[in-house]
């Protein structure tokens, strides 16, 4: 059973092509990671698939059908943005206002249980921590018992104790049959919980596989070196940046490339080696190699 | 129902922990009533009456244009929107709700403008007409929620603010709030009671004198509301939160 499905789903603003024709497919009982820098397209895509924007062209389906459709939505869980929280309005009282919306909503007591948010209830929102903040909004998306539930960036900005715990709840969801697509910028994140990463970029999906595979695909290494002659063609590049004379090679295989550079005789100096970020990763998978 | 009600009560509740936004909304209409109708018609029942009547429609008016079109276009600014839009309802609910509250808010600002009124001028009703009145103002206050409503979902928030600007003294103006009954240039009262304001009004007048009601006039304020609330839903359905570009 599929959950969430996009086809051939593109998205413009203006003239921005924030999502070009994507197409994927979530399943019953999948934990998904959507993994990519900011601006990539990540939220526009979950914005499709939550109804709150409508695609350009292509087509979008939550749990069947259109997901602009209220009916579609009964059983989808999303986290707000934790710095939208209605700043007067007490934990209590959001959660009693999102539970008025579903047929059969967890008890308040229980759901704030759960989320160890049982201490917070009188208080109002706007006096909370960020981390406190952000356990609320987590917690808000598994109000009306969904079967899928979208979470973005669910544990940005809490300690490591929050962010084991709610880890812990996301899984035991998942392993109670539930559907997670989380949204991530932090491999470390999508390591810890998802069984698939969907790599998405300038607005396309650039690798849709086990944690595993992903994990090598963004494992690139950046060789830096100064050179005073041109660079013979290299085999095994992923990109190139030029920085005054300084040159930095984007390589999965950094061995490979030095022993060429030597075999070929290429004069450099300060050879330095060191691991990508996840971040540069990405620009040498968005990016079309320019050598 | 249900759910229009929780919209409601919980819109309510955040506009009543910023007390001072309710002082606020009650303060124009009572300063109003205080500068320009307690001086100059206090002492003459029926145009005091009549003008309480005017002031009354005014703050329906000004009141709603303000509060759904600057406020639900701040709303639609906040992230918080789009978490709701999220939640397994339409559209009904959410406006349902916020006349519900707006209707509330506005009984609140009101009550001075009526207090001054019953103390400090001469106008009198009858308890029957009293009570029509208070029926004929939530009816009219109808679609000046609905335009406001319109203004707010298809305008950016700086823009929705500027138009509620601009409609809101020639609407008072051509409604013929500014003057007593017949009173107004010739060229206003024949195009008054066509006009929301002035239909609003001529209810209004009728509900607390001897003004008779004219359909015309009842006819276009039933075609503005038709009008205005469709224009509401269909700038609510094509919103999606913020514009970009």
């Amino acid at each position: 059973m599929i959950l969430a499905r996009a086809i051939e789903a593109s998205r413009r603003y203006g003239d921005t092509l924030a999502l070009d024709h994507i197409t994927l497919d979530v399943a019953a009982g999948e934990l998904v990671g959507l993994l990519g820098p900011n601006g990539a397209g990540k939220s526009t895509l979950v914005n499709l698939l939550t109804g709150i924007r409508r695609p350009s062209s292509g087509r979008v389906e939550l749990c069947g059908s259109d997901p602009r459709l209220p009916a579609a939505r009964r059983q989808l869980g999303v986290t707000p943005q934790e710095t939208g929280l209605p700043a007067s309005l007490r934990v209590g009282e959001v959660v009693d206002f999102v539970r008025a919306h579903y047929p059969d909503p967890l008890s308040r007591g229980e759901l704030l249980d759960r989320f160890g948010l049982s201490d917070l209830v009188r208080r109002q929102t706007g006096g909370l921590s960020g981390g406190q903040k952000r356990r609320v909004a987590v917690a808000l998306a598994f109000v009306g018992r969904p079967r899928i539930v979208f979470l973005d960036e669910p544990t940005t900005g809490l300690d490591v104790e929050a962010r084991r715990s709610l880890w812990d709840g996301i899984r035991s969801f998942h392993a109670d049959g539930g559907t997670v697509v989380l949204t991530s910028h932090y491999l470390e994140e999508i390591e810890a919980l998802a069984g698939r990463v969907v790599v998405i970029g300038g607005g396309r999906v650039l690798a849709d596989d086990t944690v595993a595979a992903v994990r090598g695909l963004v494992a690139i290494r950046r060789v830096s070196l100064t050179s005073a002659v041109p660079l013979p063609a290299l085999d095994g590049l992923a990109g190139v940046e030029r920085d005054g004379d300084r040159l930095h090679l984007l390589t999965p295989d950094a061995d490979g490339l030095v022993r060429e550079l030597v075999r070929l005789d290429v004069p450099f100096t300060d050879l330095e080696v060191r691991p990508t970020s996840l971040e540069e990763a990405f620009l040498t998978l968005t990016q079309p190699v320019a050598a | 129902m249900n759910l229009a009600l929780t919209h409601a009560k919980f819109q309510i509740i955040e506009v009543m922990r910023i007390p001072i936004a309710v002082v606020g909304s009650a303060f124009w209409p009572a300063a109003s009533m205080l500068a320009f109708v307690v001086p100059f018609a206090g002492d003459d029942p029926a145009i005091a009456t009549y003008a309480t009547a005017s002031m009354i429609t005014f703050a329906v008016m000004s009141t709603n244009l303000f509060q759904y079109g600057v406020g639900v276009a701040e709303d639609r600014a906040q992230p918080w929107d789009p978490y709701v839009r999220t939640l397994p309802a339409g559209a009904l609910p959410r406006f349902a709700g916020r006349i519900l509250a707006g209707l509330s808010l506005m009984a609140v600002s009101l009550l001075p403008v009526v207090l001054i009124a019953t103390f400090l001028t001469t106008a009198t009703v009858t308890p029957a007409a009293f009570l029509t009145a208070v029926g004929v103002t939530v009816l009219i206050a109808v679609p000046f929620i609905l335009m406001g409503l319109a203004i707010g979902y298809s305008l950016p928030q700086k823009a929705a603010l500027v138009v509620a600007q601009v409609l809101f003294f020639p609407l008072a103006f051509a409604g013929g709030l500014m003057t007593p009954p017949g009173g107004a240039p010739g060229f206003i009262e024949d195009l008054a009671p066509y006009l929301p304001t002035g239909g609003a009004v001529r209810l209004m007048w009728a509900a607390v004198g001897e003004y008779p009601v004219n359909p015309g006039s009842v006819a276009s304020l039933v075609a503005w509301t038709i009008a205005l609330g469709g224009v509401a839903v269909w700038a609510y359905r094509r919103d999606e939160g913020r514009r970009f570009s």
